[in-house]
């Protein structure tokens, strides 16, 4: 099974929301979409779906054109962020609706509707309504929905955003498992870099209606192919700033500089844009050869296991991620190591270059 | 600025209660210091909302008294306990101006016009919003909006206690740590008693001072945003706060030792008490997966980029260990080593172990 | 998908097509009437605007007008205020909230020509309930077939029976979609019952409120029925509205020439006014 577009695009009076978009998303994994909030997936999501018409292109499923057929045509399953389920019945009779308006045996219903409901533990709760349920299984009403369908797609819009983290963590783990050996492509919409990465298979990084980089999501990661890339794949924001390149030395506006990594040195002198991982800059020096900076801290957040400061050095905020809980005095000088073989260098265009 | 006492406290949503389970909020006694940030963090319908609704006097408790100063305001309404609460959207008055919005209630109050210009001035300084005072409060995004909320509240310096439910939620994800950060300034400068009630342990340990975390309306464990991780008193705690949460193991007593699927494991100090479901808590952090130790099999790996999880089946249990690198074939036999002073045991869900002195 | 849409002009044909003669056609029957002279036997006779030169120009047509006007001002002064005082005072959870919805729905059940013979009966001084107390029992002179005054008083009071639940229901409609969240922070605020009024549950129901006057609005102005039925107009032509006016001219005199006329000088006056209230109720939203 397969959802592939060809310079598929949308515009809606005249703004194109979608730029023409050309993608093969397979079954056997997730397909990630990662993005902002505005960056266009739920949007590229209805087009594959049907819900709204393409300007341009077309889009295949399993080799079969249905650019011009209706989402009901399409056999494709949605579950949104808002738990969408239909209030006046009961979760079996959520389950059921897709089920029943193929006209399939009474039998064979409610076998299926059992099977989803066992695998999302909704067994005792058949007979409720939705607004009798909580916010979790209400969204595990809506996937079991999704499973009961047993479409060719199944398209989820980040649908665990509105659960309690926790809940989140639980449902993110199963889901996999969920859509396993069912042979629909899935595709799973996220704003969050840590979904996408443990959801795993291929991740397509979206922004401002334009696909910058899709593959396999922990090569995306390890190698952004431009500066928009590795902003979006990276939480919190990855740190960028300008250098100038003189032989094998690269330093920032403010002074600083460093030795440049093999791949990078060979570069032609000149102006880049160096982008390192917050998880690379760290209050505590782990080798001789990392680069120190010195910078007014500004926010400190604590994470459970994780700590994080944003600081100011120079025209330049920066983030350092570490783990273990450390405390930053706000609004005081502090120094940071940044480990300099693992950064990144990109041309003024965006493009990575090493 | 007050200091707020609970004094067993214990709400039912029911006229007649008569089980534990017809409680919202089991016995609570608590004392929050004056200009303190707490937090109260819990799953959803854990009582942290019913909590607050009863600290901000909008629900009347079953049972138990609060006290603002020592002086009982259990029976007085929300404006005479002189307190201010921002909610999960942002309530505004649509028709006003932002300046209007913030001088709201010290007008109410009839507080000399001078006045309420110099704190909405000050006010709007503290949350960058000069800008937009004489924009209408209907067309500002809802991040702004609920700044504005947030300013309504401490515009008046004679609050006791701000309270806070949830208020990031309508907020875009990538600028809640911007507003996350601009609540933890407010508190350093306006040093009112602030209580932020949330599910998220970011929100959670990045505001407060000390976080009050609550399971099915009772109070499991007050500490500070360290003692949380690194001492949790329960398995809930232990559960709910870090990323992935705590590994909770079942295991037996036998001779003073603690043992897993047939392996003896060294815990922090000694055992106490005796009986109960006992089990072992150690955090993935502290889970390494090494040359001796007990034998486990990769079942899964997760690379998380900065590090990467690895979950391993010690017999039909899940046991998650955090590792550098993501070197690990599934399948493949291993072993782990507890780190002996983050493994605990557990009785009941308490903590069941003393520090080795 | 495109074929889908062109398939549903099909189905919605018949239906256009009825609307089309059932509509369109009187209308144009008036216009056509509204530029002739007639005396019958489908003679005709081209008049030009005349007709509109002369509606325009008569005392008549300016009198009942102003009768018409000034109903309608005293309908919505009175009827919207009440009606959101009594949606205020309605319960928002709880038993009472079907009951209370059920009986305010009642009055705009009833066949309008009833309503309009109920207050009749009510109203005759003597014989109705109303009357008798009013003149028998409290000892004022009320008898509206003969006084203008009693006569107006009765068709106000009987529309604001009739119609106040309409903007009841819809006023709160608006108000049990204000979540509890703004009425909490306007106790934290200390804010007055009139403050918590005007700034939360007045801006909140303005959708609803605009549709509650615009709809009052054009029914009152075209009334024709209940006050048809209770005063016939009289006494003499004190509660003659625009529409019995008009019914008179055509279906009394037989002018149709002027009636058809008159009735598309109506129809413009009422889009006029509706399109200026909408304009200038909506006039925030746009910005």
């Amino acid at each position: 099974m397969s959802i592939e577009l060809k310079s598929a695009s949308k515009t809606v009076r005249g703004i194109t929301h979608i730029q023409p978009t050309s993608l093969k998303m397979s079954t056997g994994h997730f397909n990630v979409l990662l993005g902002q909030t505005g960056s266009g997936k739920t949007s590229l999501i209805k087009l594959m779906a049907g819900l709204d018409p393409l300007a341009t292109g077309q889009i295949f499923l399993d080799g079969e054109d249905v650019s011009k057929l209706s989402t009901q045509k399409r056999n494709i399953s949605l579950v949104h962020q808002f738990f969408v389920n239909y209030p006046h019945m009961s979760v079996f009779d959520n389950i059921a609706s897709p089920l029943k308006v193929t006209g399939m045996a009474p039998s064979e219903i409610e076998g299926r509707v059992q099977e989803a409901a066992d695998i999302l533990q909704l067994g005792p709760m058949l007979k409720r309504r939705p607004h009798e349920l909580s916010g979790g299984q209400q969204q595990r009403c809506a996937l079991a929905r999704a499973i009961a369908k047993e479409s060719r797609a199944v398209f989820l819009d980040e649908p665990l955003a509105n659960l309690d983290y926790k809940l989140r963590e639980e449902l993110r783990e199963q889901l996999p498992e969920l859509f396993a050996g069912r042979g629909a492509v899935v595709v799973y919409a996220t704003s969050e870099p840590e979904e996408a990465l443990l959801l795993g298979g291929e991740t397509a990084l979206m922004d401002d209606g334009i696909v910058t980089q899709f593959g396999q999501t922990a090569e995306i990661y390890r190698k952004p192919t431009n500066l928009t890339a590795a902003r979006v794949f990276s939480n919190p924001p990855i740190n960028a700033a300008e250098i100038s390149k003189v032989g094998k030395v690269a330093k920032l506006h403010d002074g600083v500089s460093w030795d440049m990594h093999e791949d990078a040195a060979n570069l032609p002198d000149g102006e880049y844009v160096v982008a390192i991982r917050p998880h690379h800059v760290l209050p505590v020096k782990q080798s001789d050869a990392d680069v120190a900076l010195n910078g007014i801290v500004q926010v400190t957040e604590l994470s459970g296991s994780e700590s994080s400061a944003h600081f100011q050095m120079g025209a330049n905020g920066w983030v350092s991620l570490s783990a273990g809980v450390h405390s930053y005095k706000v609004g005081e000088n502090h120094q940071f190591f940044m480990d300099a073989k693992k950064a990144f260098y990109f041309a003024p265009d965006g493009r990575l270059v090493a | 600025m007050a200091k707020v006492t609970l004094s067993n406290l214990r709400h039912s949503y029911l006229s007649n209660p008569s089980r534990p389970t017809d409680y919202a909020l089991k016995e609570i006694n608590l004392d929050w210091k004056d200009g303190g940030a707490y937090a109260l963090l819990g799953p959803s319908g854990c009582g942290k909302s019913t909590l607050l609704n009863i600290v901000s006097g909008l629900l009347t408790p079953s049972e138990g008294r609060i006290l603002f100063d020592g002086k009982d305001v259990t029976s007085l309404a929300p404006d005479q306990r002189n307190i201010a609460q921002v909610f999960q959207f942002p309530v505004i008055y649509d028709t006003m101006t932002v300046r209007e919005n913030l001088a709201f209630p010290l007008r109410n109050r009839g507080v000399a016009e001078s006045k309420v210009t110099k704190r909405v001035a000050e006010i709007a300084e503290m949350l960058e919003v000069g800008e937009m005072l004489d924009t209408r409060a209907a067309h500002l995004s809802p991040d702004n909006k609920q700044k504005i909320s947030m300013g309504r509240g401490l515009v008046r310096d004679d609050v006791n206690v701000v309270m806070f439910d949830e208020p990031l939620t309508v907020i875009d994800p990538h600028l809640k740590w911007k507003l996350r950060s601009k609540l933890k300034e407010l508190h350093q400068r306006v040093r009112a008693t602030m209580i932020y009630v949330t599910h998220d342990q970011t929100e959670a340990l990045t505001f407060a001072d000390q976080v009050v975390v609550m399971q099915e309306g009772e109070v499991v464990q007050i500490g500070t945003p360290v003692e949380l991780f690194e001492r949790p008193q329960h398995t809930f705690v232990g559960h709910f706060i870090g990323s992935p949460g705590m590994n909770i193991l079942p295991a037996s007593v036998e001779n003073n030792k603690v043992i897993f699927n047939g392996n003896t494991v060294a815990v922090e100090g000694n055992i106490i008490g005796n009986g109960g479901t006992t089990e072992l808590g150690v955090r993935p952090e502290f889970v390494s997966v090494s040359a001796t130790g007990i034998p486990a099999r990769v079942r899964k790996v997760s690379d998380i980029g900065r590090h990467a999880v690895i979950e391993t089946m010690v017999g039909d249990m899940r046991v998650r260990a955090v590792a550098e690198t993501a070197h690990f074939e599934q399948g493949t036999e291993v072993h782990l080593t507890f780190k002996k002073d983050q493994t605990r045991l557990y009785r009941d869900g308490w903590i069941a172990t003393e520090v080795a002195s | 998908m495109k074929t889908e849409n062109q398939r549903a002009w099909f189905f919605v044909l018949p239906v256009l097509l009825l609307v089309a003669f059932n509509a369109l056609v009187p209308i144009m029957t008036v216009v056509n009437y509204s530029v002739q002279e007639t005396f019958g036997n489908n003679i005709f006779f081209w008049q030009g605007l005349d007709w509109f030169e002369q509606i325009l120009r008569s005392d008549r047509f300016h009198a009942a007008l102003g009768r018409q006007f000034m109903f309608t001002f005293l309908i919505l002064v009175i009827e919207v205020p009440l009606g959101i005082i009594v949606a205020l005072s309605m319960p928002r959870k709880g038993f009472w909230v079907p009951v209370c919805l059920v009986t305010m729905a009642l009055p705009m059940l009833i066949p309008w020509n009833v309503v309009g013979s109920m207050w009749n009966i009510f109203t005759l001084p003597n014989i109705g309930l109303l009357g008798y107390f009013m003149n028998d029992v409290l000892g004022v002179n009320y008898d509206m077939t003969q006084q203008p005054i009693s006569a107006w008083i009765t068709i106000v009071v009987m529309d604001v029976w009739h119609w106040t639940s309409l903007v009841v229901l819809l006023s709160y409609a608006g108000l049990v979609s204000i979540p509890d969240a703004y009425y909490q922070a306007a106790k934290i605020d200390s804010a007055s019952p009139w403050k918590v009024f005007r700034y939360i549950q007045l801006p909140k129901m303005k959708t609803v409120l605009t549709i509650a006057i615009l709809l009052r609005f054009m029914d009152s102005f075209n009334i024709y029925t209940e006050p048809f039925v209770l005063t016939g107009g009289g006494p003499g032509n004190s509660t003659t509205l625009l529409s019995i006016d008009l019914v008179k001219i055509a279906l009394g005199q037989f002018d149709l020439g002027p009636a058809a006329a008159m009735s598309l000088i109506y129809f413009a006056i009422t889009l006029l006014v509706s399109w200026l209230f909408y304009t200038l109720m909506t006039k925030d939203d746009a910005q």
